[in-house]
């Protein structure tokens, strides 16, 4: 279908703000009166609070008031608090915030406070807590995360001795699942890979740190955040504060960035908000780099061990797969689940079984980062199927291509369908692009001390939702409102998905205003901005709320010029009757006939089956236009899939550890390309984040002192311009999604996961097939290797890079 | 601490005199603080690790600043950037050494501000000590990273004394090959000296990186015609390629005629507490035809003695590699 907008550029509505300094970023709000606040941070990770004397800190002069655990909503753990109130977990947690005219002076006061602690014993490394009288993370338990109740989990000594010290002990699961015939593959297979294997834990550490505003009108608090998502944090943010999801005003127009981090907001945003209801001031809240490495999430680290028994022209027959999670000292995340469904899906075995368990651990509280779970996997899987190819003698494409999934693939424990999946196309045309077939011959090939590397990675997120809410409004000036409430982590689809409403109305892009970033403007429930979501989810609730936008001006066309509404259609900003082409009314005529009309024509109706958040959005436009307003109810069966592919050429300094990545080419398969710009910003971005968790980003703890190492981001390490390719190529198969109108599916994960496996793979590859079965390989693993050293760290140990 | 990246309040000095600058370190004695670019000194501050009184910024002393020729060589002021000092003609043209290493220190917008002073000077990166922990070199009685856990994988191969923190300058090795000589002022005089006496290592004072008093401002480093114009090699290694101290950097300052390595300096950042000279090195290749097998030799002998700790055992084939790409390097 030829499209107006959709698969074409445009300059997204925040960019010139962004460019030019005027975007506001919540740290650059001010109210009059406002105040700062600093939280106090536990400087022990694991301790019982015995008594916080604050008599010295309160009568500092300037000190207007001191928020404590005693101040605020209680969540039943593992949820994590908004302050600490009996037990303190990891290093950096918040036990009180002070409020003062100044944050020097509220500095000064949190020195001046003691707090008798009582330490307990810590634990950094999952498999220190499982073993027989390992210490606990929490005083009453070490396994928990969503749906698995807080409990203490010890595995047997056998189960350790049974492992030795390179492999990982094989205790009991908190979770577990299985399709197949697992033992008949492994029996079946010609070749059987088991290895057991590391992904360290990675800070998520945006740009903009959480910083948060509050201050209070008429009951209401008005919040300004730093978050990625908008209107589906909103009922989280308001359990935050302890206060009904209509009283929240949430301001959230940009985001320095969130990756995962910034979804449902996040507790210290509580903070702001009631100490400013307890000193009836507004309060900001700036968050240091410090604080942010602390309370600013991380992607956890795996312990895993994996078995792949393949076919002997590669197929997989039978896959079995172990994750211990690190799942910091709270609910943690569920990357372990989203491990398994990748290996599922993305390499097809045809039996399989899963097991997991999170272990909670005294280390900053763990989230989702982008492609939880998937993008910690292929790293390690992809230079598994590149020995699995070498040792069977199948080329490494092939390898990849023989377990690529299709649009009738089935996934997970109840191999259930997927909504289209093109990843053979992907493979192919990636292989095209960057030449694979000549680029294969440089493998190994050493030019003094510089040895090149060629590898494939592949990467997987499940990337489409369905069931919110699209709201679209007509002005009597003719202007199309898209309120879009889905928030702008930064990747600009928020402005991408409105042109779906906009194609779908025969709109000049020019007459379109999106309203977003305040619950004042009217925001729909919308997804949240994450998950890769936004494409798919948000094209179909544009679509829907333009398909009632389209109804209404049909029927005020007919109301207006007579007959039936399926006389006429949508010309260019006009209602044009089919067999007439003289008689039309412009959409601004329409806007003023639906605002005279009212019910449904104006929203002063609403649908009934719209989410009360939409429906209070809609009570603030109601009247101002004709409005479109539909909750998305299309069909969607299964998991709509992001998938990518990313291939690598790199030298390998065999005298420095070094490696320098001389090309990089990352394909997606998401569906039709809704925003090309767009899509090859999301591929940049990703694969350079990829290259972070191959080579770089650290999450290092002394596991004595439970003290992190990076808590600034020159100790953490994200890649830097001159650690990363000039040019990223990219390209998409560009094949619609049938279960999307427009044809969409999201990428913004994946592609993450595909560069940091394609730098893994060439890595192996430089190196004659060796495993490191650890990210990220540093130089020194490298250097370790080549000179025939013991790596450092031992085989399972965590925390260490 | 319960808080940290808030820096404390402090009164703030700008003296435009090195006098005035010496009357302030003698009125406020250890609660003051000299400062040059600030990237060390506002880190600690943040960190509130460091509370000085009385911050005594010598930015606008104009002496301190700028390269000047001398009757046999150059006189660097401290306060000179390590940007000017990249792309100062004379230093590229004699002492490229000194400029190659100045480029790779941090990034571009650090080496705008950073100053070559304070690149010699500044404190070492433990990020142990870093945290604000009280171990020797912050005046306590332990040493963190240096555990059976402790986590020291940028630590030292050599000449440990309680501290195993390393020197993270880039610039400091090059000045060593260079053999330049340091110009210490204080309210009584001047002394200058060579680098040898100017990096200290924790046998001497545990708790500073330099010989330089309290008292004293490094004013000026000198660097005569000796070397001028020899065959450098500089390589710095470290995880990402801008932003980050070194793992471990080499410098080298060789002479070549006919083929015969005559006369050289090597020396090695990152794995000692002051940078290592090695001068058993120089030794063993002064007056041996350039080449594959003297340079592997280098290479060989330049970690000899090498007592790593649980995390940085890769230095040593890093280290050995280093210098032997240095020495193979050796032309005219």
């Amino acid at each position: 279908m030829a499209y107006n907008l959709i698969g074409k550029n445009f300059v997204p509505v925040d960019v010139t703000a962004k460019v030019t300094g005027r975007a506001k970023y919540a740290e650059d709000f001010r109210a009059d009166g406002m105040v700062f606040c600093k939280s106090l941070t536990s400087p022990i990770p694991h301790a019982k609070i015995r008594r916080i004397d604050t008599s010295a800190a309160l009568k500092m002069k300037g000190v207007l008031g001191i928020l404590t655990a005693d101040d605020v909503p209680q969540f039943p753990p593992p949820q994590p608090p908004i302050l600490a109130k009996d037990e303190v977990f990891y290093v950096g947690e918040p036990i009180l915030a002070v409020a003062a005219e100044s944050e020097e002076i509220a500095a000064e006061a949190i020195e001046a406070i003691k707090i008798d602690f009582e330490q307990l014993p810590h634990v950094t490394d999952p498999l220190e807590s499982l073993f027989p009288g390992g210490p606990n993370a929490r005083s009453n338990g070490n396994v928990a995360g969503a749906q698995i109740n807080l409990q203490t989990v010890k595995w047997e000594a056998s189960d350790f001795a049974a492992a030795g010290d390179d492999k990982l002990p094989l205790g009991k699961p908190a979770e577990q699942w299985s399709y197949g015939d697992l033992d008949a593959g492994f029996k079946a297979a010609k070749l059987i890979i088991e290895e057991s294997f590391v992904s360290g834990g990675l800070a998520h550490h945006p740009m903009e740190t959480r910083t948060a505003f509050a201050h209070w009108q008429g009951g209401k608090c008005i919040l300004h955040g730093s978050n990625q998502s908008h209107t589906t944090a909103v009922p989280n943010i308001a359990r935050l504060i302890g206060i009904k999801p209509e009283d929240l005003i949430l301001v959230a127009e940009f985001c320095g960035g969130g990756f995962g981090s910034k979804i449902p907001g996040y507790p210290n945003m509580a903070i702001a908000a009631l100490l400013s209801k307890k000193i009836n001031r507004p309060v900001m809240h700036r968050i240091s780099r410090i604080e942010e490495y602390g309370i600013g999430s991380a992607r956890p680290s795996f312990q895993g061990r994996v078995k792949l028994g393949f076919r002997e022209d590669g197929k997989i027959l039978a896959a079995d797969l172990y994750i211990v999670q690190e799942n910091g000292p709270h609910i943690g995340g569920g990357d372990f689940r989203a491990a398994g469904n990748a290996l599922s899906i993305l390499y097809q075995p045809a039996a399989m079984r899963w097991r997991a368990v999170p272990v909670l651990t005294n280390t900053p509280p763990v989230g989702p980062q982008r492609g939880p779970g998937e993008n910690q996997l292929t790293p390690l899987i992809e230079p598994m199927m590149d020995k699995a190819a070498r040792e069977l003698g199948i080329d490494r494409l092939a390898i990849r291509r023989i377990n690529a999934p299709e649009s009738s693939s089935k996934m997970g424990a109840d191999q259930g369908p997927v909504t289209s999946a093109f990843m053979k196309e992907a493979l192919d045309k990636g292989a095209q692009m960057f030449n694979w077939e000549e680029k294969k011959k440089r493998s190994g090939q050493r030019v003094g001390s510089k040895v090149t590397g060629i590898g494939i990675g592949q990467g997987y997120h499940s990337a489409g939702s369905n069931g919110f809410d699209g709201m679209v409004r007509i002005t009597p000036d003719g202007k199309l409102h898209v309120h879009t409430g889905v928030g702008n982590l930064g990747t600009y689809s928020h402005s991408a998905t409105a042109r779906v409403a906009a194609e779908m109305l025969n709109y000049s892009w020019d007459n379109v205003i999106i309203e977003r970033g305040d619950s004042r403007r009217g925001l729909p429930w919308n997804s949240a901005q994450a998950g890769s979501l936004t494409a798919s989810t948000q094209s179909r609730t544009m679509y829907v709320a333009a398909l009632d936008a389209k109804q209404k001006l049909v029927e005020i066309a007919a109301q207006m010029l007579g007959g039936a509404a399926g006389d006429y259609d949508l010309g260019s900003e006009k209602v044009v009757s089919k067999s007439d082409p003289s008689k039309s009314i412009t959409y601004a005529q329409a806007a003023q006939k639906a605002v005279e009309l009212g019910g449904k024509f104006s929203g002063k109706e609403a649908p009934k089956d719209i989410n009360p958040i939409t429906a209070q959005g809609l009570g603030m436009i109601a009247g101002s236009g004709l409005i479109g307003v539909a909750k998305d109810t299309l069909p969607r069966v299964g998991v709509t899939p992001g998938l990518t592919t990313t291939f690598v050429e790199l030298q390998l300094d065999v005298e420095t550890g070094k490696i320098d990545i001389l090309d990089m080419l990352c394909v997606a398969d998401c569906g039709t390309v809704l925003h090309p710009q767009g899509l090859a910003h999301q591929i940049r971005g990703g694969n350079v984040m990829g290259i972070g968790l191959a080579l770089f980003e650290r999450h290092v703890y002394d596991p004595k002192l439970g003290l992190p190492a990076n808590t600034l981001l020159y100790q953490s390490k994200p890649p830097t311009y001159l650690d990363v390719p000039a040019e990223i190529g990219w390209g998409a198969v560009d094949k619609a999604d049938p279960q999307n109108p427009v044809g969409v599916k999201g990428v913004g994960e994946p592609v993450q996961g595909s560069g940091a496996a394609a730098v893994t793979s060439a890595i192996s590859d430089a190196l004659g097939g060796h495993l490191f079965n650890r990210t990220p390989v540093s130089l020194d693993m490298i250097l370790n290797f080549l000179s025939k050293r013991p790596q450092a760290h031992k085989p399972l140990q965590i925390n260490t890079v | 601490m319960m808080i940290k990246d808030v820096m404390p309040s402090f009164e703030l000095f700008q003296p435009t005199q090195l006098k005035d600058a010496f009357a302030l370190l003698d009125r406020y004695g250890k609660d003051s603080w000299k400062m040059a670019g600030g990237y060390d000194s506002l880190s600690w501050f943040k960190e509130r690790a460091k509370k000085p009184k009385a911050v005594i910024d010598l930015s606008g002393i104009a002496e301190m600043k700028g390269v000047r020729e001398t009757a046999d060589g150059i006189e660097i002021g401290a306060l000179t950037t390590l940007t000017e000092i990249e792309r100062h003609p004379v230093i590229r043209a004699k002492f490229r050494l000194l400029a190659d290493a100045a480029a790779k220190v941090a990034s571009p917008q650090i080496r705008n501000a950073g100053t070559i002073g304070g690149n010699v000077s500044q404190d070492a990166r433990c990020w142990y000590y870093r945290s604000g922990l009280p171990c020797y070199r912050a005046g306590g009685n332990t040493c963190f990273a240096d555990t059976p856990q402790g986590v020291n994988r940028e630590h030292a191969l050599f000449d440990s004394d309680r501290c195993v923190a390393v020197s993270p300058s880039d610039t400091a090795p090059a000045l060593v090959a260079l053999d330049a000589k340091f110009v210490i002022k204080s309210a009584k005089g001047e002394r200058v000296i060579g680098a040898d006496e100017f990096f200290i290592g924790p046998k001497i004072d545990i708790t500073r990186m330099t010989s330089v008093a309290h008292n004293e401002i490094l004013t000026a480093i000198r660097i005569s015609n000796a070397w001028a114009g020899a065959h450098f090699y500089f390589e710095k290694v470290a995880d990402r390629n801008t932003w980050d101290f070194p793992l471990v950097n080499v410098a080298a300052a060789m002479s070549v005629k006919n083929g015969v390595i005559e006369n050289c300096r090597i020396a090695c950042g990152g794995v000692s507490a002051a940078p290592r000279r090695l001068t058993a090195v120089e030794g063993i290749v002064k007056g041996k035809p350039a080449g594959e097998d003297i340079a592997k030799l280098a290479g060989q002998s330049a970690t000899r003695g090498a007592s790593p700790l649980n995390y940085n055992q890769f230095k040593i084939p890093l280290m050995a590699n280093l210098v032997t790409r240095a020495v193979r390097d050796a032309r005219a």
